[in-house]
């Protein structure tokens, strides 16, 4: 779901760059120096997650994961989402420079949207069917709101791009639910291995 | 599957880092506030110029253009009828705009010279060289550390990645449109994260024992030399043309 270098206009580059900043800002303020080896591990983590393709009908899509990203980071998602595209970038050349803090946006917002909305229901004195719910809703709903997203950031440079968003959003449809059971059985897998990781080593909960 | 492609000894090689992301930096923000055509193909003239200058191997180039028109392509199945103008000619009943065209050609082109000097740049630089440059540049300690360690362990992740997946291969996985390969998946990922987490803490006692307080430190200094204060001025200077000749228009 990245955006080529390009396409934006430079109002939309520099207002995403904007809020992407003080997203950033905010994730790096709960970052103590000495958690940074381990983020970075992880960050590296879910790099290589979301590089894993899944089949869906006859085609097959890469991973997002930023509601499980959310989920487990809380702000702190910011700066690794940051990290995770600025290497997009340099080693794919998946997005660029000038649409770093855009495309951060799109994915880190929704993975903090999340993270507040759902982050409740993955405690661990929560029930089975209550942390299915909230761990299937994150996955799905960050989806679904990069998306809307990414199709804003298209029609905000122009209206001629509406069919174009309008098509981004549609197509995401069916990943949205891939995603979010892959986030539930994921997480339903981590409360088994390790609930540390869900129970706010990361981000309180 | 994750390789660098910086390697050769070329002229662009040998510039101070710090110069080669300020330049590039310049170079994209003119370029994507640009909108004239004549502008945009001399910023795409002198990317090229510059990418035949790092002496990237054709094929790499190729490899890595491709992906990113993707949505260069997709955006021309669209803009041409989108887009309010004149019609220029009818595709069925549909009318393909002159504006329309005009503008998908703009973004192919803005796309692709600002994609050629990102190239350019990695193409000549290591990334963990890029991540020292950054920190002189002044952009966050936390910010570049972190980029360094998620760097450092991408490839660590991915080798255990394919152990996983092999180790699933083995096991007669094949993936199909069924739950159980999206479980297995999903399994597959918290495994991953659960290796990362159970690594982050050895590393970190490790690190702790060898002494670390929170510093990285780089055996390399960088230094302006002849070469470096010559291409800067140069490339200002084109730079700057493109932006005038762009702003000339519009007044």
């Amino acid at each position: 779901m990245h955006i080529s270098e390009g396409v934006l206009s430079p109002a939309v580059l520099i207002g995403g760059a904007a809020i992407a900043a003080a997203g950033v800002a905010a994730g790096l303020k709960d970052i103590d120096q000495k958690e940074i080896p381990s983020m970075g591990i992880l960050s590296a983590a879910f790099f290589v997650a979301s590089l894993i393709h899944v089949p869906v009908g006859p085609v097959s899509v890469h991973l997002i994961l930023n509601g499980l990203v959310g989920l487990i980071l809380g702000w702190k998602a910011f700066p690794a989402i940051l990290v995770g595209t600025a290497l997009h970038a340099l080693l794919f050349q998946f997005g660029g420079i000038t649409t770093l803090g855009v495309n951060t946006l799109n994915m880190a917002l929704p993975a903090v949207i999340c993270y507040y909305l759902f982050g409740w229901g993955l405690k661990s004195g929560s029930g089975r069917s209550v942390f299915i719910f909230a761990a299937f809703a994150s996955g799905c709903c960050a989806v679904l709101i990069s998306s809307i997203m990414v199709g804003f950031s298209l029609y905000l440079t122009g209206e001629a791009f509406l069919p174009a968003a309008k098509l981004v959003v549609a197509a995401h449809l069916p990943v949205m639910f891939i995603e979010g059971s892959l986030t539930a059985a994921c997480t339903l897998f981590l409360r088994k291995v390790r609930p540390e990781l869900l129970e706010g080593v990361y981000a309180p909960k | 599957m994750i390789e660098e492609l910086s390697s050769g000894n070329s002229l662009i090689q040998r510039l101070d880092p710090r110069v080669k992301i300020v330049l590039v930096f310049l170079f994209s923000v003119v370029v994507a506030v640009s909108n004239r055509l004549p502008v945009l193909m001399w910023a795409l003239v002198l990317a090229l110029l510059i990418v035949f200058t790092a002496r990237v191997p054709a094929k790499e180039l190729l490899r890595r253009l491709i992906p990113v028109n993707m949505l260069i392509v997709f955006l021309w199945l669209f803009l041409p009828f989108t887009f309010a103008g004149k019609p220029l000619f009818y595709m069925g009943s549909l009318p393909v705009t002159r504006e329309g065209v005009l503008y998908a050609t703009q973004i192919s082109i803005k796309s692709n010279a600002m994609m050629l000097m990102l190239i350019a740049l990695v193409a000549t630089t290591p990334i963990f060289t890029l991540g020292h440059a950054m920190h002189e540049l002044g952009i966050p300690k936390k910010i570049v550390h972190l980029f360094f360690f998620t760097f450092r362990y991408i490839h660590v992740m991915h080798r255990e990645y394919v152990r996983l997946l092999n180790s699933m291969k083995i096991r007669g996985f094949r993936p199909k449109n069924n739950l159980h390969t999206y479980r297995s998946f999903a399994y597959m990922v918290g495994m991953l994260l659960v290796r990362s987490f159970d690594r982050a803490q050895r590393v970190y006692n490790a690190m702790l024992c060898r002494g670390y307080k929170g510093n990285l430190y780089s055996l390399s200094k960088f230094s302006l030399k002849g070469r470096d204060v010559i291409s800067i001025v140069l490339m200002v200077a084109v730079i700057i043309i493109l932006g005038v000749l762009e702003w000339k228009k519009t007044n």
